[in-house]
């Protein structure tokens, strides 16, 4: 059972708006969700404008005004639309990839990965890179849209329990 | 909070009755050891082999039919046909034809065992939150809210995205739920039985080339089984050469008869790729100029070389449903919201919905225990609509569930409020108490076809048996045991689920 740990005080970050402060000094992501709960979450949803390829909304959530800056939330979303339109893109190299899967009869995605899983493992270590980084300082988390069925990008966000309720912090997560 | 409070309770409870029962339930929160994969949970109509990397729609029946006939027309020709062609014309013939005939039973193979591009159901938060705006959106809630429909602007043209009941999605543009496979299907094109599945964005491209690669081997045949017995017939006569090769009449009746539907259906589809359609659309008429001047097809990318490029070469999406993992149990979820609307399922923060189904056998098998022994006395004047047991606690986790979700999705999910209304307390504390974690299962069987089963399965609140140590918690909530007939008049409610409206529907006309 993870037990609550409490550092201390987080020092002031200087560079952050005082709304956007660090909550508490979350190490990793894991004593993210064990030391705080869950207090929302937000559903980006899919931006559908330009057709069936996978973009999603850069709308600004209300939810999210005062924990984290609109630029770096914005520039999130911009760099994931980016990348799920390099794995669609239908060019050159997709075609040499599809002549080339179907010339083997596809057997050669046996032993090579498509090009969009590439993407997806790039997607998915900028996610992870991002809530380091940026979000779970911020008390938030997002989950990488593959797990939710590229409908949503699915935003956490936690509430730190504090010293207020730490005798019933572990009941939680038991 | 109200569950932590019921929780630590039921565990003290626990700790005092567990040597005075001999219940076979002892812990239903201890974690199972064995892990499921998520396809062993899957909710849609679909089968699967080979621990989930075969996925096939539920009726495969005529698959087969498909499969023998193409074995045994091409068995024949071979043994029977091409040793003579071989000699008097080229063994370049049976090559030919075994290349065509692997390359046929290989994109058959692979449109038949592959995901069509299921997209999978709303987690209980999405569906929440999308209920929620819907309801802002709506403004004012009456029984049966309007149909649900979200317009989009798609290069020009305006589309309208309808909301998928079963799944708890807004289906994006040109995806549609297959009725047979119980899934909304991204880029739907049609279920087809020959190949016992649904065909859609992913699996498209091998559909086009099986039935391209089959028309061709069909006309292959034909062509060489007249050319076979037609040169017999020179050697000696035309009965003679029959009787000498009488598989040969087989295969030509088969193909004669397949060559005008697959070779109509190969055409049919080129036209469809070349226009960048689904068969959907095309039948419907959605792009068709005749329904307005401005109609055009959005999706289209201009030219008839980029349209089939894009079906055919186009990157190929990876599966969206994750059918051999694990399925994870320490997923959080979301308490319930406060404005009336909320899943059961989310007020557990440990367990995800996936593997809730472990709980959920153990209260059906608590419920069909107490449905033997009546515990409490019956006060409603509606007669006893008792469980159905489901016909083996494990497999279909979806439908067990719904037995007990039967009364929960009739009852109002949001927090009992005023505390006069004793009906919604005694549901609340009815479901409260059972450790229902497969709620969220409910909102996968909330489409229409399900109610008449959930009809069967409905079980008035009397009939809900404690678990040891369940229904002391009840007292310190202040809630009488009497409870009256606890179901609600839909009258007296204004903001409720669709499903549960049409529940409460049914069970006030038993």
């Amino acid at each position: 059972m993870h037990s609550v740990q409490h550092h201390g005080q987080q020092p002031r970050r200087p560079d952050l708006p005082h709304c956007c402060q660090p909550l508490s000094p979350f190490h990793n992501l894991q004593e993210l969700r064990h030391s705080a709960s869950l207090a929302n979450k937000v559903f980006i949803q899919r931006d559908y404008s330009e057709g069936t390829t996978c973009r999603f909304q850069t709308k600004f959530p209300s939810e999210l005004e005062s924990r984290i800056e609109r630029t770096l939330f914005e520039d999130t979303v911009k760099t994931l639309n980016n990348y799920y339109a390099e794995a669609e893109k239908i060019g050159g190299q997709s075609y040499l990839e599809g002549c080339l899967a179907c010339s083997t009869a596809y057997l050669i995605f046996l032993c090579m990965e498509t090009r969009y899983e590439k993407v997806l493992k790039k997607i998915a270590k900028y996610i992870q890179e991002q809530n380091e980084k940026i979000y779970a300082p911020r008390g938030l988390l997002i989950t990488d849209p593959i797990e939710r069925g590229m409908r949503v990008i699915e935003i956490s966000i936690y509430e730190d329990r504090g010293s207020s309720d730490s005798s019933s912090g572990s009941s939680s997560s038991s | 909070m109200h569950l932590g409070v019921s929780e630590s309770m039921r565990e003290c409870e626990y700790s005092q009755i567990s040597t005075r029962s001999s219940t076979p339930m002892e812990t239903p929160y201890k974690k199972r050891t064995p892990k499921m994969r998520k396809w062993e949970s899957f909710p849609g109509r679909n089968k699967f082999y080979c621990n989930g990397r075969i996925m096939m729609a539920k009726q495969t029946g005529v698959f087969y039919l498909t499969l023998v006939l193409i074995l045994v027309t091409c068995g024949l020709f071979f043994t029977f046909d091409c040793p003579f062609l071989a000699l008097e014309l080229t063994p370049v013939i049976p090559v030919i034809g075994g290349v065509l005939f692997l390359f046929v039973l290989g994109t058959l193979l692979r449109t038949s065992f592959s995901d069509p591009g299921v997209l999978p159901r709303a987690t209980p938060d999405e569906a929440a939150d999308l209920e929620r705006q819907i309801d802002v959106a709506n403004g004012s809630t009456g029984y049966r809210p309007p149909p649900r429909t979200k317009e989009v602007v798609i290069n020009g043209q305006t589309v309208k995205l309808k909301y998928c009941f079963t799944c708890k999605i807004f289906r994006p543009p040109r995806a549609s739920h297959c009725s047979l496979c119980d899934n909304c299907v991204e880029r739907f094109d049609h279920h087809c039985p020959w190949v016992g599945n649904c065909v859609g964005r992913r699996n498209y491209r091998f559909f086009y080339m099986f039935i391209l690669s089959l028309s061709f081997l069909t006309i292959f045949i034909f062509a060489f089984v007249i050319t076979h017995v037609i040169l017999r017939s020179h050697r000696s006569g035309f009965l003679n050469a029959l009787k000498d090769s009488p598989a040969s009449v087989l295969e030509v009746v088969v193909c004669f008869f397949s060559v005008w539907s697959i070779v109509g259906l190969s055409g049919f589809h080129t036209y469809l790729i070349s226009s960048n359609q689904t068969t959907n659309e095309d039948i419907k008429g959605s792009w068709s100029s005749k329904r307005g001047k401005d109609n055009y097809n959005p999706y289209s990318h201009g030219n008839i070389f980029t349209n089939c490029c894009a079906a055919l070469c186009g990157p190929l999406p990876p599966s969206l449903i994750d059918r051999r993992g694990f399925i994870q149990s320490d997923t959080p979820q979301l308490a319930p919201p406060t404005n009336g609307i909320t899943m059961y399922g989310a007020t557990q923060s440990q367990q995800s919905h996936m593997c809730d189904q472990d709980q959920c056998i153990q209260s059906t098998k608590f419920v069909l225990q107490a449905a033997a022994t009546p515990l409490l006395q019956q006060q409603s004047s509606q007669p006893v609509i008792l469980t159905a047991s489901p016909e083996n606690g494990g497999s279909l986790p979806g439908r067990t569930s719904l037995t007990l979700g039967g009364p929960c999705t009739s009852l109002p999910l949001g927090q009992p409020t005023p505390p006069t209304s004793t009906p919604s307390l005694s549901c609340h504390e009815a479901t409260d108490m059972l450790p229902i974690h497969g709620h969220s299962h409910t909102h996968n069987h909330s489409h229409p076809h399900q109610e008449p089963v959930a009809h069967h399965h409905f079980l008035t609140p009397e009939e809900v048996p404690s678990p040891p140590g369940m229904l002391p918690c009840g007292s310190p909530l202040g809630h009488s045991h009497t409870m009256q007939a606890g179901f609600y008049n839909p009258a007296s409610q204004d903001s409720l689920h669709e499903d549960s409206v049409r529940g409460l529907v049914k069970l006030s006309s038993v």
